[in-house]
């Protein structure tokens, strides 16, 4: 594999040279450009687990020699395909309507159904999108994360590479999913893709993320942004199961603004990582529009899972749904940190929260940490929250029909998160019964 | 099943002393009663059969065909053939009945069950049951009536096809009609079955009107005080426990 550039450390000559490769329009690089400002400014979020990254040390780039966007497998590189393979990409690609692939810092791959182009549906990478669409792009990008969002959102509006740009056109319904699948393979990589979606009036769409990475002692760093807009009586679902190696800084900001009547449903499942910092959130911003929010964090040892989401409630009639459930083990810290926001705008609103935590033994640890705020007098938050162990009545009841011990938690444990699990499309609920597996 | 207790001693965690000294040999194809009043232990001597940790046997043996169980985890004890008809079945969110039932009649059997075979063999004993089909693919127990969940339970016992039986207070939480029908299956699988023992625990009568056992033994403060046949328990179903039980303390003390 002959490598053709990376970019390690950061200034603004290789932000410059980032923006030269991809041969940009002078707006994106402006904006890369006041993104790395405010980036150098913030600091790191004064809540969630004690993030140590040496922001000298991370790659920010890196291509090989071969890299461009193929939409034949058989044009890619040998060894890359046998690596994608072997965690299931290639087979997967036979339940979608399309599908993108991302290898370090570029999309490799990009296909889609032939009757999606016609019904003018755009799939392809961000970078691409911003070339190509530049009316749409500028209309949203940047506009739903800002860039002074977070630190982590400054980071990666100023070194994005990769990820998807999607557009659904008005009255256009989808009938699988689009998935992209992200991978790192390098020591000390940073990956960070941008995703914007826009779900146009009267339309829906359902996204599948997939992410993994192999295990190295040195720490990498992935901190993506999504932006999705669902347009008036629209739909979009994006479920993702993070499976990052546990070296993997995962410090990701997922936003959608959800206009009238539409609805946006966030499947998130973190199994992988050492520190997730994650709480997609919806702006309910048109009335009676809804956002449900169905996550599950795995954490065990090293692994610390900062995990929630949050629904701000703007629009009348606006309803949200939060579903958490974390599962900490062998010394992991599974959190949940949430926020419901009923504006005084948001009149005959209603919330629901329920976070369940399921602790294995006496070295694990999980916190609830949720903010409901409710403006107004027509509206109302419920919230709901457990923490309980496997309890021995349960055991004994399985294992006196003959199930071992290991048996029996472990149908437990799948049974605790069957909320998300029959949420995931077949062969990823399959998958995931295989991680945790893998995992007890 | 050749099932024999001998001179058990068992204390709760806490140290209480629950079992003193309790005897009892079962054979093949018998069926036995033990009545008592509430307190006595009858619940904890079927946990402490299945292998519960909640308790600690420090003194005797239990034994299947001579051969002791007491160092056998619930499990191994359940894949030898005992099966435990609990009291209060506990409900467990997310578990598909079909999951769980397959899993265990996997486990007990050492190879994967196929998913046709188990379906069917399911259906046919939910019909026997008069279950309703949705049960199959609900989760164990979740909002099912103390009724369904007895059903429930001598579902699994058909599957799993035990030969050492134990009914904790089946009758509770059934109604009449629902007994009977409970009762019948029983009564077919023993049939079936015929050196299969049954072991039932109750403190009402009503369901060895259904269920005819060879023996009927009174348990008191942790022990059995009296024995006999189906008449016994047809004088307690008339005159009570107190007289038993009394009675049996005074040739204690003679």
């Amino acid at each position: 594999m002959v490598i053709r550039l990376e970019i390690v450390g950061l200034d603004v000559e290789k932000i410059k040279e980032i923006s030269n490769i991809k041969q940009e329009d002078s707006w994106v690089l402006d904006y890369r450009l006041k993104s790395y400002e405010l980036f150098e400014k913030l600091k790191d979020p004064n809540f969630g687990p004690k993030i140590d990254i040496d922001f000298s040390k991370v790659i920010y780039y890196k291509t090989r020699e071969e890299d461009s966007i193929k939409n034949d497998w058989n044009d890619i590189s040998c060894s890359v395909r046998n690596e994608l393979c072997s965690v299931g990409v290639l087979e997967s690609e036979k339940h979608l309507d399309g599908m993108g692939v991302q290898y370090e810092s570029e999309v490799i791959y990009h296909n889609m159904l032939e009757e999606l182009t016609k019904k003018n549906v755009i799939f392809t990478s961000i970078e691409e999108g911003l070339k190509k669409y530049p009316e749409i792009a500028r209309k949203y990008f940047g506009k739903i994360v800002s860039n002074s969002d977070n630190k982590y959102a400054a980071l990666n509006s100023s070194v994005f590479s990769g990820g998807s740009f999607i557009y659904i056109p008005p009255h256009t319904t989808l009938d699988r999913p689009l998935q992209s699948y992200f991978r790192m393979n390098s020591r000390n990589m940073g990956q960070f893709e941008r995703t914007l979606i826009i779900v146009d009036d009267d339309s829906s769409l359902h996204y599948i993320e997939g992410c993994t990475a192999p295990t190295y002692s040195e720490s990498s760093l992935h901190a993506a942004v999504v932006e999705i807009y669902v347009g008036k009586r629209s739909k979009c679902r994006y479920s993702t199961v993070q499976n990052w190696a546990t070296n993997v800084n995962n410090l990701v900001t997922k936003r959608a603004v959800v206009d009238e009547e539409g609805t946006m449903e966030w499947i998130d499942g973190n199994i992988g990582s050492c520190k997730t910092m994650k709480y997609p959130a919806c702006i309910l911003k048109g009335d009676r529009s809804s956002g449900t929010c169905i996550t599950i964090s795995v954490a065990s040892k090293n692994q610390e899972q900062d995990t929630g989401s949050r629904m701000i409630h703007l629009g009348k009639e606006t309803k949200s749904t939060i579903i958490s459930k974390s599962i900490a083990r062998n010394g992991g810290n599974a959190t949940y940190r949430g926020k419901v926001d009923i504006k005084e705008s948001a009149v005959n609103s209603s919330a629901m929260v329920k976070c369940d935590t399921l602790i294995l033994d006496d070295i694990s640890k999980s916190d609830t940490i949720p903010v409901n705020i409710c403006r107004n007098d027509s509206s109302n938050i419920e919230h709901e929250a457990t923490v309980s162990k496997i309890s021995e009545e349960k055991l004994f009841y399985m294992m006196s029909r003959g199930l071992d011990k290991e048996k029996a938690t472990e149908l437990i444990l799948l049974g605790f998160i069957e909320k998300f699990r029959e949420e995931l499309p077949m062969e990823y609920a399959v998958e995931l019964n295989q991680l945790l597996k893998k995992n007890l | 099943m050749n099932f024999s207790i001998e001179n058990l001693n068992v204390n709760s965690k806490d140290q209480k002393e629950i079992l003193k000294d309790f005897s009892l040999t079962v054979k093949p194809g018998e069926v036995h009663v033990i009545m008592g009043p509430n307190g006595t232990g009858k619940s904890t001597l079927s946990k402490v059969i299945m292998g519960s940790n909640d308790y600690i046997v420090h003194h005797g043996d239990i034994k299947i065909n001579q051969e002791s169980i007491l160092s056998l985890d619930t499990c191994e004890r359940s894949r030898k053939g005992i099966f435990l008809a609990m009291q209060s079945p506990i409900s467990i969110e997310g578990v598909t009945n079909s999951e769980f039932l397959r899993t265990a009649l996997s486990s007990k059997q050492g190879s994967n069950v196929g998913i046709y075979p188990f379906i069917q063999m399911m259906e046919t004993a939910m019909k026997d049951l008069k279950m309703d089909d949705s049960m199959m693919h609900r989760s164990i127990n979740q909002d099912f009536s103390g009724g369904e969940r007895k059903k429930n339970e001598i579902l699994q016992m058909k599957i799993l096809k035990p030969n050492f039986i134990i009914l904790d207070e089946l009758d509770s939480g059934l109604d009449v009609d629902s007994l009977k029908i409970v009762c019948d299956n029983i009564q077919q699988y023993l049939k079936e079955n015929p050196t299969t023992s049954v072991l039932i625990i109750t403190h009402y009568t009503r369901i060895l009107d259904y269920l005819h056992p060879d023996f009927v033994h009174i348990m008191e403060k942790g022990k059995i005080v009296k024995t006999g046949d189906f008449t016994l328990a047809k004088q307690i179903e008339k005159n009570g426990f107190s007289c038993v039980i009394e009675v049996s303390e005074d040739n204690v003390n003679e």
